[in-house]
Protein backbone atom coordinates (compact mmCIF):
# COMPACT_ATOMS: atom_id res chain seq x y z
CA UNK A 1 0.00 0.00 0.00
CA UNK A 2 0.92 3.48 -0.67
CA UNK A 3 1.67 6.23 1.36
CA UNK A 4 -1.22 8.39 1.79
CA UNK A 5 0.34 11.05 3.50
CA UNK A 6 1.65 12.75 0.42
CA UNK A 7 -0.70 12.01 -2.67
CA UNK A 8 -3.45 14.14 -2.95
CA UNK A 9 -6.12 14.36 -5.41
CA UNK A 10 -8.32 17.85 -6.71
CA UNK A 11 -11.15 16.84 -7.94
CA UNK A 12 -14.66 16.83 -8.32
CA UNK A 13 -17.39 13.98 -7.98
CA UNK A 14 -18.68 14.36 -11.90
CA UNK A 15 -15.50 14.92 -13.23
CA UNK A 16 -14.92 11.76 -15.72
CA UNK A 17 -10.58 13.50 -16.18
CA UNK A 18 -10.99 13.31 -12.05
CA UNK A 19 -11.73 9.93 -12.24
CA UNK A 20 -8.97 8.84 -14.85
CA UNK A 21 -6.54 9.65 -11.77
CA UNK A 22 -8.41 8.38 -9.22
CA UNK A 23 -8.60 4.91 -10.99
CA UNK A 24 -4.92 4.66 -11.81
CA UNK A 25 -4.49 5.86 -8.56
CA UNK A 26 -6.26 2.31 -6.95
CA UNK A 27 -4.96 0.47 -9.82
CA UNK A 28 -1.74 0.97 -8.50
CA UNK A 29 -3.00 0.57 -4.57
CA UNK A 30 -1.35 4.22 -4.06
CA UNK A 31 -3.21 5.53 -0.85
CA UNK A 32 -4.18 9.42 -1.20
CA UNK A 33 -6.22 12.05 0.27
CA UNK A 34 -9.26 13.45 -1.80
CA UNK A 35 -10.06 16.80 -1.87
CA UNK A 36 -13.31 17.47 -3.08
CA UNK A 37 -13.51 21.25 -4.79
CA UNK A 38 -16.85 22.83 -5.68
CA UNK A 39 -16.75 23.76 -9.14
CA UNK A 40 -20.17 25.35 -9.29
CA UNK A 41 -18.83 27.74 -6.20
CA UNK A 42 -15.75 29.97 -6.25
CA UNK A 43 -12.22 28.09 -7.20
CA UNK A 44 -10.43 27.02 -3.99
CA UNK A 45 -6.57 28.52 -3.30
CA UNK A 46 -5.16 25.16 -3.70
CA UNK A 47 -6.65 24.68 -6.85
CA UNK A 48 -5.40 28.12 -8.24
CA UNK A 49 -2.08 28.18 -6.64
CA UNK A 50 -1.83 24.24 -7.67
CA UNK A 51 -2.70 24.85 -11.65
CA UNK A 52 -2.48 28.72 -12.56
CA UNK A 53 -2.24 27.73 -15.69
CA UNK A 54 -5.86 26.06 -16.24
CA UNK A 55 -7.35 26.58 -13.20
CA UNK A 56 -8.88 23.11 -13.50
CA UNK A 57 -9.37 19.79 -11.88
CA UNK A 58 -7.89 17.01 -11.60
CA UNK A 59 -4.71 17.88 -10.26
CA UNK A 60 -2.54 15.03 -8.56
CA UNK A 61 -0.18 16.69 -5.82
CA UNK A 62 2.81 14.55 -5.16
CA UNK A 63 4.83 15.54 -2.45
CA UNK A 64 3.47 19.24 -2.65
CA UNK A 65 4.59 18.98 -6.52
CA UNK A 66 1.52 19.54 -8.70
CA UNK A 67 0.99 17.55 -12.02
CA UNK A 68 -2.15 18.46 -14.39
CA UNK A 69 -4.28 17.51 -17.10
CA UNK A 70 -6.04 13.49 -16.62
CA UNK A 71 -3.88 12.02 -19.23
CA UNK A 72 -0.79 13.44 -18.09
CA UNK A 73 -1.03 12.45 -14.74
CA UNK A 74 -2.00 9.05 -15.69
CA UNK A 75 1.51 8.92 -17.58
CA UNK A 76 3.04 10.45 -14.39
CA UNK A 77 1.37 7.87 -11.93
CA UNK A 78 2.47 5.26 -14.22
CA UNK A 79 6.31 6.32 -14.12
CA UNK A 80 6.45 6.79 -10.47
CA UNK A 81 4.69 3.37 -9.33
CA UNK A 82 5.58 1.14 -11.33
CA UNK A 83 4.34 -2.07 -9.38
CA UNK A 84 1.35 -4.22 -12.03
CA UNK A 85 -0.80 -3.67 -13.65
CA UNK A 86 1.23 -1.05 -16.58
CA UNK A 87 -1.14 1.63 -17.69
CA UNK A 88 -0.01 1.73 -20.90
CA UNK A 89 1.86 -1.19 -23.03
CA UNK A 90 5.71 -1.66 -23.01
CA UNK A 91 5.67 -1.69 -26.60
CA UNK A 92 6.36 1.79 -28.32
CA UNK A 93 4.24 0.99 -31.02
CA UNK A 94 1.51 -0.33 -29.07
CA UNK A 95 1.56 2.73 -26.57
CA UNK A 96 1.42 4.82 -29.56
CA UNK A 97 -1.66 3.58 -30.41
CA UNK A 98 -2.91 3.86 -27.01
CA UNK A 99 -1.99 7.73 -27.02
CA UNK A 100 -3.60 8.09 -29.97
CA UNK A 101 -7.35 6.75 -29.10
CA UNK A 102 -7.13 8.89 -26.11
CA UNK A 103 -6.19 11.41 -27.82
CA UNK A 104 -8.97 11.09 -29.98
CA UNK A 105 -11.48 11.03 -26.70
CA UNK A 106 -10.36 14.03 -25.56
CA UNK A 107 -10.42 16.04 -28.98
CA UNK A 108 -13.45 14.88 -30.76
CA UNK A 109 -15.59 12.67 -28.53
CA UNK A 110 -16.11 14.14 -25.54
CA UNK A 111 -16.27 17.55 -27.32
CA UNK A 112 -19.06 15.89 -29.15
CA UNK A 113 -20.97 14.61 -25.56
CA UNK A 114 -19.98 17.86 -24.68
CA UNK A 115 -22.29 19.60 -26.83
CA UNK A 116 -24.99 17.15 -26.73
CA UNK A 117 -25.25 17.96 -23.25
CA UNK A 118 -25.45 21.44 -23.00
CA UNK A 119 -25.97 22.87 -27.23
CA UNK A 120 -28.96 24.76 -29.21
CA UNK A 121 -31.20 22.15 -30.71
CA UNK A 122 -29.67 22.24 -33.91
CA UNK A 123 -25.99 21.45 -33.01
CA UNK A 124 -26.91 18.95 -30.84
CA UNK A 125 -28.51 16.93 -33.76
CA UNK A 126 -25.05 17.34 -35.34
CA UNK A 127 -22.50 16.61 -32.31
CA UNK A 128 -24.81 13.27 -31.58
CA UNK A 129 -24.70 11.76 -34.86
CA UNK A 130 -20.91 12.87 -34.65
CA UNK A 131 -21.11 10.61 -30.79
CA UNK A 132 -22.65 7.84 -33.00
CA UNK A 133 -20.08 7.40 -35.50
CA UNK A 134 -17.20 7.74 -32.83
CA UNK A 135 -18.96 4.95 -31.20
CA UNK A 136 -18.10 2.56 -33.91
CA UNK A 137 -14.86 3.56 -34.07
CA UNK A 138 -13.84 3.18 -30.79
CA UNK A 139 -15.60 0.03 -31.28
CA UNK A 140 -13.14 -0.92 -33.89
CA UNK A 141 -10.54 0.58 -31.96
CA UNK A 142 -11.63 -1.85 -29.06
CA UNK A 143 -11.15 -4.83 -31.10
CA UNK A 144 -7.85 -4.28 -32.59
CA UNK A 145 -6.87 -3.24 -29.28
CA UNK A 146 -7.76 -5.49 -26.99
CA UNK A 147 -6.70 -8.81 -28.84
CA UNK A 148 -10.19 -10.37 -27.65
CA UNK A 149 -9.51 -9.59 -24.15
CA UNK A 150 -11.88 -8.23 -21.79
CA UNK A 151 -10.62 -4.74 -21.71
CA UNK A 152 -8.64 -1.91 -24.30
CA UNK A 153 -5.89 -3.34 -22.29
CA UNK A 154 -6.06 -6.58 -22.59
CA UNK A 155 -6.58 -8.57 -19.58
CA UNK A 156 -6.75 -5.36 -17.01
CA UNK A 157 -7.78 -1.96 -17.31
CA UNK A 158 -5.44 0.28 -19.54
CA UNK A 159 -4.65 3.53 -20.66
CA UNK A 160 -7.79 3.74 -23.43
CA UNK A 161 -9.93 2.04 -20.94
CA UNK A 162 -9.49 5.01 -18.40
CA UNK A 163 -9.57 7.67 -21.25
CA UNK A 164 -13.20 6.05 -22.08
CA UNK A 165 -14.56 4.41 -19.32
CA UNK A 166 -14.33 7.74 -17.32
CA UNK A 167 -17.27 8.33 -19.81
CA UNK A 168 -19.18 5.92 -19.20
CA UNK A 169 -21.37 7.49 -16.42
CA UNK A 170 -22.02 10.65 -18.62
CA UNK A 171 -22.76 8.52 -22.10
CA UNK A 172 -25.48 6.60 -19.71
CA UNK A 173 -27.23 10.50 -19.16
CA UNK A 174 -26.93 11.70 -22.53
CA UNK A 175 -28.95 8.46 -23.36
CA UNK A 176 -31.61 8.59 -20.57
CA UNK A 177 -31.62 12.54 -21.99
CA UNK A 178 -31.97 11.94 -25.82
CA UNK A 179 -33.62 8.50 -25.58
CA UNK A 180 -30.97 7.34 -27.86
CA UNK A 181 -28.55 4.49 -27.05
CA UNK A 182 -24.65 5.42 -27.95
CA UNK A 183 -23.61 1.88 -26.92
CA UNK A 184 -25.53 -0.61 -27.89
CA UNK A 185 -25.78 -4.34 -28.39
CA UNK A 186 -26.46 -4.16 -32.04
CA UNK A 187 -24.23 -1.35 -32.85
CA UNK A 188 -21.25 -1.73 -30.49
CA UNK A 189 -21.91 -5.13 -29.14
CA UNK A 190 -18.21 -5.40 -27.80
CA UNK A 191 -18.42 -1.93 -25.89
CA UNK A 192 -21.70 -2.63 -24.65
CA UNK A 193 -19.87 -6.06 -22.68
CA UNK A 194 -17.13 -3.93 -21.79
CA UNK A 195 -18.96 -0.88 -20.11
CA UNK A 196 -20.06 -3.59 -17.72
CA UNK A 197 -16.74 -5.12 -17.05
CA UNK A 198 -15.13 -1.41 -16.55
CA UNK A 199 -17.46 -0.56 -14.36
CA UNK A 200 -18.01 -3.15 -12.31
CA UNK A 201 -13.98 -3.12 -11.55
CA UNK A 202 -12.96 -3.15 -7.95
CA UNK A 203 -10.74 0.03 -9.35
CA UNK A 204 -13.48 1.83 -10.25
CA UNK A 205 -16.88 0.90 -8.91
CA UNK A 206 -16.47 3.30 -5.84
CA UNK A 207 -15.59 6.17 -8.21
CA UNK A 208 -18.20 5.91 -10.64
CA UNK A 209 -20.80 8.11 -10.24
CA UNK A 210 -24.67 7.45 -9.66
CA UNK A 211 -25.98 7.69 -13.34
CA UNK A 212 -29.17 9.40 -11.29
CA UNK A 213 -27.46 12.32 -9.59
CA UNK A 214 -25.31 13.27 -12.51
CA UNK A 215 -28.45 13.59 -14.55
CA UNK A 216 -29.51 16.22 -12.15
CA UNK A 217 -26.16 18.00 -12.16
CA UNK A 218 -26.10 17.61 -16.06
CA UNK A 219 -29.61 19.76 -15.73
CA UNK A 220 -27.52 22.15 -13.91
CA UNK A 221 -25.03 22.82 -16.17
CA UNK A 222 -27.65 23.03 -19.07
CA UNK A 223 -29.56 25.73 -17.32
CA UNK A 224 -26.30 27.55 -16.32
CA UNK A 225 -24.60 27.20 -20.16
CA UNK A 226 -28.38 28.19 -21.67
CA UNK A 227 -28.30 31.08 -19.55
CA UNK A 228 -25.01 32.33 -20.12
CA UNK A 229 -25.68 31.99 -23.96
CA UNK A 230 -28.85 33.96 -23.81
CA UNK A 231 -26.85 36.61 -22.35
CA UNK A 232 -24.61 36.80 -24.65
CA UNK A 233 -26.96 37.08 -27.80
CA UNK A 234 -29.38 39.64 -25.73
CA UNK A 235 -26.12 42.02 -25.05
CA UNK A 236 -26.50 43.87 -28.03
CA UNK B 1 14.97 -0.12 -34.71
CA UNK B 2 15.67 -0.88 -38.50
CA UNK B 3 13.24 -0.47 -40.97
CA UNK B 4 11.81 2.15 -43.21
CA UNK B 5 10.57 5.36 -42.09
CA UNK B 6 8.92 7.43 -44.31
CA UNK B 7 7.30 10.98 -43.58
CA UNK B 8 3.42 11.99 -45.08
CA UNK B 9 3.75 16.25 -44.44
CA UNK B 10 2.80 19.50 -45.93
CA UNK B 11 6.09 21.67 -45.89
CA UNK B 12 4.38 24.56 -43.80
CA UNK B 13 2.24 22.54 -41.15
CA UNK B 14 4.24 23.14 -37.48
CA UNK B 15 3.24 19.52 -36.83
CA UNK B 16 5.00 18.07 -39.56
CA UNK B 17 7.91 20.42 -38.87
CA UNK B 18 7.75 18.98 -34.77
CA UNK B 19 8.64 14.92 -36.34
CA UNK B 20 10.68 16.54 -38.87
CA UNK B 21 13.13 17.92 -35.95
CA UNK B 22 12.63 15.02 -33.81
CA UNK B 23 14.18 12.83 -36.70
CA UNK B 24 16.61 14.84 -37.44
CA UNK B 25 17.99 15.19 -34.12
CA UNK B 26 18.02 10.93 -33.78
CA UNK B 27 19.82 11.25 -37.58
CA UNK B 28 17.36 8.65 -38.33
CA UNK B 29 16.87 8.25 -42.52
CA UNK B 30 13.65 8.95 -44.06
CA UNK B 31 11.74 9.40 -47.49
CA UNK B 32 9.42 12.53 -46.62
CA UNK B 33 6.25 12.52 -49.25
CA UNK B 34 4.70 15.68 -49.32
CA UNK B 35 0.86 15.43 -49.71
CA UNK B 36 -1.54 17.45 -51.13
CA UNK B 37 -3.98 18.71 -48.71
CA UNK B 38 -6.79 19.59 -51.56
CA UNK B 39 -6.89 16.08 -53.10
CA UNK B 40 -5.67 13.65 -50.32
CA UNK B 41 -4.12 10.34 -51.67
CA UNK B 42 -4.73 7.01 -50.97
CA UNK B 43 -1.98 6.47 -48.48
CA UNK B 44 -2.53 8.88 -46.53
CA UNK B 45 -6.50 7.98 -46.32
CA UNK B 46 -5.31 4.58 -45.29
CA UNK B 47 -2.71 5.57 -43.07
CA UNK B 48 -4.84 7.98 -41.33
CA UNK B 49 -8.54 7.32 -41.62
CA UNK B 50 -9.68 8.63 -38.67
CA UNK B 51 -7.98 12.33 -39.15
CA UNK B 52 -7.49 12.08 -42.49
CA UNK B 53 -4.07 14.86 -41.59
CA UNK B 54 -0.98 15.16 -41.67
CA UNK B 55 2.13 14.29 -40.52
CA UNK B 56 1.75 10.55 -40.70
CA UNK B 57 5.22 8.74 -39.69
CA UNK B 58 5.15 5.24 -40.93
CA UNK B 59 7.73 2.88 -39.58
CA UNK B 60 7.89 -0.96 -41.14
CA UNK B 61 4.55 0.08 -43.07
CA UNK B 62 2.95 0.71 -39.63
CA UNK B 63 1.13 4.51 -38.91
CA UNK B 64 1.75 6.83 -36.17
CA UNK B 65 -0.33 9.64 -36.18
CA UNK B 66 -0.72 12.89 -34.42
CA UNK B 67 2.95 14.81 -34.15
CA UNK B 68 3.65 14.84 -30.58
CA UNK B 69 3.15 11.39 -30.44
CA UNK B 70 5.20 10.62 -33.40
CA UNK B 71 7.82 12.94 -31.43
CA UNK B 72 7.68 10.17 -27.95
CA UNK B 73 7.30 7.19 -30.48
CA UNK B 74 10.73 8.18 -31.98
CA UNK B 75 12.43 9.11 -28.89
CA UNK B 76 11.17 6.06 -27.39
CA UNK B 77 12.28 3.85 -30.46
CA UNK B 78 15.54 5.65 -30.83
CA UNK B 79 16.00 5.65 -26.85
CA UNK B 80 20.18 5.45 -27.76
CA UNK B 81 20.80 9.32 -28.72
CA UNK B 82 19.64 12.64 -28.15
CA UNK B 83 17.13 11.95 -25.45
CA UNK B 84 14.28 14.75 -26.07
CA UNK B 85 11.78 14.03 -22.94
CA UNK B 86 13.44 14.35 -19.42
CA UNK B 87 14.59 11.31 -17.70
CA UNK B 88 13.03 12.61 -14.54
CA UNK B 89 9.48 11.59 -14.50
CA UNK B 90 8.20 14.91 -12.58
CA UNK B 91 10.14 16.79 -15.18
CA UNK B 92 8.73 14.92 -17.84
CA UNK B 93 5.42 15.31 -16.66
CA UNK B 94 6.22 19.17 -16.83
CA UNK B 95 7.53 18.78 -20.36
CA UNK B 96 4.25 17.16 -21.34
CA UNK B 97 2.20 19.91 -19.87
CA UNK B 98 4.11 22.53 -21.84
CA UNK B 99 3.85 21.16 -25.00
CA UNK B 100 0.19 20.16 -24.70
CA UNK B 101 -0.21 24.00 -23.42
CA UNK B 102 1.08 24.79 -27.10
CA UNK B 103 -1.12 22.38 -28.80
CA UNK B 104 -4.07 23.41 -26.47
CA UNK B 105 -3.63 27.19 -27.55
CA UNK B 106 -1.06 28.41 -30.13
CA UNK B 107 -1.95 27.03 -33.21
CA UNK B 108 -6.29 28.05 -32.82
CA UNK B 109 -4.82 31.45 -31.42
CA UNK B 110 -2.78 31.99 -34.52
CA UNK B 111 -5.19 30.92 -36.89
CA UNK B 112 -7.70 33.57 -35.41
CA UNK B 113 -5.00 36.15 -35.90
CA UNK B 114 -4.75 35.66 -39.79
CA UNK B 115 -8.62 34.72 -40.23
CA UNK B 116 -10.02 37.70 -37.95
CA UNK B 117 -10.16 41.24 -38.32
CA UNK B 118 -11.53 43.65 -34.95
CA UNK B 119 -12.65 42.93 -32.32
CA UNK B 120 -11.90 39.46 -32.56
CA UNK B 121 -8.43 39.76 -33.83
CA UNK B 122 -7.48 42.03 -31.13
CA UNK B 123 -8.94 39.52 -28.59
CA UNK B 124 -6.80 36.57 -29.91
CA UNK B 125 -3.29 38.67 -30.33
CA UNK B 126 -3.38 39.76 -26.64
CA UNK B 127 -3.98 36.26 -26.14
CA UNK B 128 -1.49 34.45 -28.31
CA UNK B 129 0.92 37.38 -26.54
CA UNK B 130 -0.22 36.30 -23.35
CA UNK B 131 0.48 32.41 -23.92
CA UNK B 132 3.54 33.43 -24.79
CA UNK B 133 4.85 35.30 -22.02
CA UNK B 134 3.55 32.37 -19.82
CA UNK B 135 6.19 30.14 -22.29
CA UNK B 136 8.66 32.86 -21.55
CA UNK B 137 8.07 32.52 -18.07
CA UNK B 138 8.63 28.61 -17.93
CA UNK B 139 11.76 28.90 -20.18
CA UNK B 140 13.22 31.34 -17.33
CA UNK B 141 17.37 31.50 -17.24
CA UNK B 142 17.65 28.52 -19.24
CA UNK B 143 18.95 28.12 -22.60
CA UNK B 144 16.29 25.68 -23.74
CA UNK B 145 12.95 24.72 -22.48
CA UNK B 146 14.54 21.39 -21.93
CA UNK B 147 17.48 23.24 -19.35
CA UNK B 148 21.06 23.02 -20.57
CA UNK B 149 19.52 20.44 -23.84
CA UNK B 150 17.12 20.84 -26.36
CA UNK B 151 14.19 18.93 -25.34
CA UNK B 152 10.82 17.68 -26.15
CA UNK B 153 9.14 21.09 -25.61
CA UNK B 154 11.52 23.01 -27.69
CA UNK B 155 10.65 20.71 -30.31
CA UNK B 156 6.81 21.12 -29.93
CA UNK B 157 7.29 25.05 -30.08
CA UNK B 158 10.11 25.93 -32.07
CA UNK B 159 7.83 25.31 -35.34
CA UNK B 160 5.49 27.86 -34.58
CA UNK B 161 8.38 30.49 -34.95
CA UNK B 162 7.44 29.67 -39.01
CA UNK B 163 4.43 31.13 -38.74
CA UNK B 164 4.86 34.64 -36.75
CA UNK B 165 6.14 36.88 -39.22
CA UNK B 166 2.51 35.64 -40.80
CA UNK B 167 0.66 36.54 -37.80
CA UNK B 168 2.64 40.22 -37.43
CA UNK B 169 2.06 41.06 -40.52
CA UNK B 170 -1.88 40.27 -40.99
CA UNK B 171 -2.19 41.18 -37.00
CA UNK B 172 -0.09 44.71 -37.17
CA UNK B 173 1.96 43.79 -34.55
CA UNK B 174 5.32 42.49 -33.29
CA UNK B 175 6.24 39.19 -31.54
CA UNK B 176 9.34 40.47 -31.04
CA UNK B 177 8.42 43.41 -29.32
CA UNK B 178 6.70 41.83 -26.40
CA UNK B 179 8.46 38.30 -26.23
CA UNK B 180 12.21 39.26 -26.65
CA UNK B 181 13.37 36.57 -24.43
CA UNK B 182 11.30 33.82 -26.70
CA UNK B 183 13.00 35.23 -30.38
CA UNK B 184 16.50 34.86 -28.50
CA UNK B 185 15.74 31.00 -27.33
CA UNK B 186 14.47 30.77 -31.48
CA UNK B 187 17.75 32.15 -32.74
CA UNK B 188 19.49 29.54 -30.23
CA UNK B 189 17.58 26.47 -31.44
CA UNK B 190 18.21 27.74 -35.35
CA UNK B 191 21.79 27.15 -33.68
CA UNK B 192 21.25 23.32 -34.57
CA UNK B 193 21.01 21.74 -37.48
CA UNK B 194 18.02 19.57 -36.81
CA UNK B 195 16.32 23.03 -36.60
CA UNK B 196 17.11 24.93 -39.29
CA UNK B 197 17.25 22.18 -41.69
CA UNK B 198 13.52 21.83 -40.59
CA UNK B 199 11.90 24.69 -40.45
CA UNK B 200 10.86 26.72 -43.75
CA UNK B 201 11.61 30.07 -44.72
CA UNK B 202 8.52 32.48 -42.92
CA UNK B 203 7.89 34.72 -45.72
CA UNK B 204 7.20 31.84 -47.75
CA UNK B 205 4.89 31.14 -44.67
CA UNK B 206 3.48 34.29 -45.79
CA UNK B 207 3.06 34.08 -49.00
CA UNK B 208 0.71 30.91 -48.33
CA UNK B 209 -1.57 32.89 -45.84
CA UNK B 210 -2.16 35.11 -48.41
CA UNK B 211 -3.04 32.52 -50.95
CA UNK B 212 -5.37 30.72 -48.29
CA UNK B 213 -6.92 34.02 -47.34
CA UNK B 214 -8.31 34.61 -51.07
CA UNK B 215 -9.13 30.59 -51.11
CA UNK B 216 -11.52 31.25 -48.46
CA UNK B 217 -12.58 34.99 -48.95
CA UNK B 218 -10.88 36.60 -46.34
CA UNK B 219 -9.90 40.34 -46.61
Amino acid sequence: MGDSSNVKVLGTWASPFVMRVRIALHLKSVGYEYVEENLLEAKSELLLKSNPVHKKVPVLIHADKPVCESLIIVHYINEVWTSAPSILPSDPYERAASRFWAAYVDDKFFPALRRVLVSSEEDKKAAMAEMLEGAVLLEEAFKKLSGGKAFFGGNDLGYVDLAVGSLLAWIKVIEKFTETEVLSEAKTPSLAAWADCFSSHAAVKDVFPDVDKLADFGMKLRAKFSKAAAATTTSN
Amino acid sequence: MEGAVVLLDFWPSMFGMRTRIALAEKEIKYEYSEQDLWNKGELLLQMNPVHKKIPVLIHNGKPVCESLNQVQYIDEVWNDRAPLLPANTYKRANARFWADFVDKKLYDLGSKIWKTKGEEQEAAKKEFIDCLKLLEGELGDSLYFGGKDFGYVDVALVPFYCWFYAYEQCGNFSIEAECPKLIAWVKRCMQKESVAKSLVDREKVYEFVLQLKKLYGIE
